[in-house]
């Protein structure tokens, strides 16, 4: 009688899963796994994609992994489970994605990858991966800071300092690299020192300092990976008696709030973009797939750069 | 005659020397020295002093400044390692700390016609109580869980240090949370007579606890629960209420310096504030001499461990033939000499071989 009750149960769930299944119809199911909200760039790339999903019609299963990667592996097994349509997911570091790639693979379930790319040699395991190219963000830097070279009309030697974001994280080294790869072609820029302000406010703002105190105002230009430490670099400058944005001529990258705040405050000369805002290219793209169009295997976000004189027009439209 | 001044001189010095290494801050001081003429060596200008808009400005006040977060840390965790105890949780007290009083003034932009209204979403001192009150509760925490439920500090304290993240992270709601309201920046960040405000702060902490051990039996009490919890019990002094109250003090310092940190950054970043700061809390106090196995203490020593540690910090950042890949490398190199140096033992090992070498071609 127990067996019988236990199988009318199941048979009845089942029941409700089918019909589960096809009322959504033609609907595509996407899981998707976030890092976690540690920033408001992470926030607002989430709220991105839970609005883009919510526009274009797709079903967004949404998981939080709070900086978790075991987190994430469960998120992305459950969806595995659930025979979603297609999974997404920003993996918090790059390493130890071969097992559960493959057990999509297996599934038949495509992955898009974003924001961050995984170390996995077999690339047939996922579909795309999509986010920021770092290395062009540091060549708008320099691209920028070239043309207002020009545009003010600077000679002789232009001295820089870097401020370098957490050592051996992808966006420091390829921002740096496409930094210097622009900067090469004007060699009276000089970059004079170069350290670790580890993508915070409070490290941007002590080595700077300490750059301040050994080169003193022998310096033109900061480069600083991200917009936070270029907000503490400018809180260094201001009381070491130099005005940020004039003496010192400050590039930065990301276009967070704050970046802008300080340019409209004159503070900071230009922050190049590196936009969380990657929902609607994600949608397209799962929605292009099911189509059974071919899809490149790096999909690079639409991205900008913003000068100072743009900023205050552009400032309302800010999402992040 | 002129002999006998020389040898009056040289008596001093010697006499100065050994009350220096019985106080134990002969070496300690003796590297923060090193560290400061290797500095004058590289950058020429380091020692210089100039004034800027009535401010004092230069290296030395840098170091002296940035160095007054580990020096409150070190403070209330020499007291802690004196009882035998250790407490890792002073980082995420300071995320929390910063986090509670970034909360509570808000981190709202207000402009009316363009210009920028200072408002708080609560006055200033209250949050500014609510913080430290916030701190010194999670340190009390720490100690009824050590004193009064007997788990070891190591443990206790690494609930806190886990979970104190989290919280901070809560509070902020996983933001960083930008300050705009002025008033609040002069704490961390405001200048008094052209020095910096924070340096007043340490000054006043050390003040108040170089009294209570000076002019108080409460250092001796300490140093005996470290030495041997039990008979001090047993001598009348209740150990459970100074570990208690040695931990709610740590918590207090830390949350000094999240208000510190909070207001210098004009943030509170609940990922970053903070962060790892125990570690070099820790490396100050036992640079300046007092031993991880409780007892003696020496809190000037600590005062000199956080400044070598942050002058170390600002060495690295101004020289500029350091790779940032190198950063670490070069301060635990410089951290492990000096600990090397710091134990007795080690020292005699040398001397041995040396005096046995002379001996030897005797």
């Amino acid at each position: 009688m127990r067996k019988l009750f236990r199988c009318a149960v199941i048979g009845a769930a089942l029941a409700v899963s089918v019909t589960g299944c096809g009322k959504g119809g033609d609907k595509i199911v996407l899981g998707f796994s976030q890092i976690g909200a540690e920033s408001e760039w992470r926030t607002a790339n989430t709220e991105s994609i839970k609005s883009a999903a919510k526009d274009e019609g797709i079903d967004l299963k949404f998981s939080d992994a709070q900086q978790k990667q075991e987190n994430q592996l469960k998120a992305i097994r459950s969806f595995i489970a659930q025979k979603v349509d297609a999974i997404a997911f920003s993996p918090v570091v790059t390493s130890g994605w071969e097992a559960v790639l493959k057990e999509a693979k297996d599934a038949n379930i495509p992955v898009f990858i974003t924001d961050r790319a995984v170390d996995v040699q077999d690339d047939s395991m996922w579909v795309t991966v999509m986010g920021s190219d770092f290395t062009e963000e540091g060549r708008r830097a320099a691209r920028w800071l070239q043309e207002y070279a020009a545009k003010q009309n600077w000679k002789g030697t232009i001295n820089v300092v870097e401020l370098q974001g957490t050592v051996g994280s992808a966006p420091a080294i390829e921002r740096k690299k496409g930094f210097e790869e622009v900067m090469k072609s004007t060699p009276n820029f000089k970059t004079i020192r170069s350290q670790t302000g580890e993508f915070t406010r409070a490290k941007g703002k002590e080595v700077m300092e300490a750059f301040l105190k050994a080169e003193g105002k022998k310096i033109n230009v900061l480069f600083a990976h991200n917009d936070d430490m270029a907000i503490g670099a400018i809180q260094a400058i201001e009381e070491y008696g130099l005005k940020p944005g004039k003496d010192i001529t400050i590039v930065s990258i990301d276009a967070v709030k704050g970046a802008f705040e300080a340019m409209i405050a004159g503070k900071l000369n230009c922050s190049v973009e590196c936009s969380p805002l990657l929902g609607p290219q994600l949608m397209q793209a799962v929605k292009d797939y099911k189509a059974g169009k071919t899809i490149p295997k790096r999909i690079v976000t639409n991205e900008t750069i913003f000068p100072a004189e743009v900023a205050a027009k552009e400032f309302p439209n800010r999402k992040y | 005659m002129a002999g006998l001044k020389l040898k009056n001189i040289m008596g001093k010095i010697a006499g100065f020397f050994t009350a220096a290494s019985r106080s134990g801050l002969l070496w300690p001081v003796i590297f923060f020295g090193l560290i400061l003429l290797v500095n004058a060596l590289i950058n020429p200008g380091f020692f210089d002093i100039e004034i800027k808009d009535g401010r004092l400005s230069g290296s030395l006040i840098d170091i002296m400044n940035r160095s007054s977060y580990i020096i409150l840390l070190a403070i209330g965790m020499t007291f802690v390692v004196a009882t035998a105890g250790i407490d890792i949780s002073v980082g995420a007290v300071v995320a929390i700390s910063a986090a509670v009083s970034a909360y509570l003034i808000g981190g709202t932009l207000v402009v009316e016609n363009g210009v920028q209204q200072y408002v708080s979403f609560m006055p200033m001192p209250v949050a500014i109580i609510a913080a430290l009150l916030i701190a010194t509760a999670l340190g009390m925490w720490n100690g009824l869980l050590i004193s009064r439920m007997g788990l070891q500090p190591i443990i206790a304290t690494l609930i806190l240090m886990v979970a104190g993240r989290g919280i901070a992270q809560l509070i902020t709601s996983g933001q960083i949370i930008t300050i705009y309201y002025k008033p609040f920046f002069f704490i961390g960040g405001g200048y008094l007579f052209g020095i910096p405000f924070s340096i007043y702060i340490v000054a006043a902490v050390l003040a108040v606890v170089m009294f209570l051990k000076k002019r108080t039996a409460l250092g001796l009490f300490i140093q005996s629960v470290g030495i041997n919890k039990t008979a001090t019990r047993f001598a009348g002094i209740n150990s459970s209420n100074i570990i208690l109250w040695v931990y709610a003090f740590s918590g207090f310092c830390a949350g000094i310096v999240g208000l510190l940190v909070c207001s210098n950054n004009k943030s509170a970043d609940g990922n970053n504030a903070g962060y790892n700061m125990e570690l070099d809390a820790i490396l100050a106090v036992v640079l300046g001499g007092t031993s991880l196995a409780g007892g003696k203490f020496y809190i000037m020593g600590s005062v000199i461990g956080g400044l070598i540690i942050q002058s170390l910090t600002t060495t690295i950042f101004s020289i500029k033939e350091i790779k940032p890949e190198a950063n670490l490398v070069v301060k635990a190199v410089i951290v492990f000499v000096v600990c090397l140096i710091q134990s007795e033992s080690f020292r005699k090992k040398v001397a041995g071989v040396i005096f046995l070498r002379e001996k030897k071609s005797l």
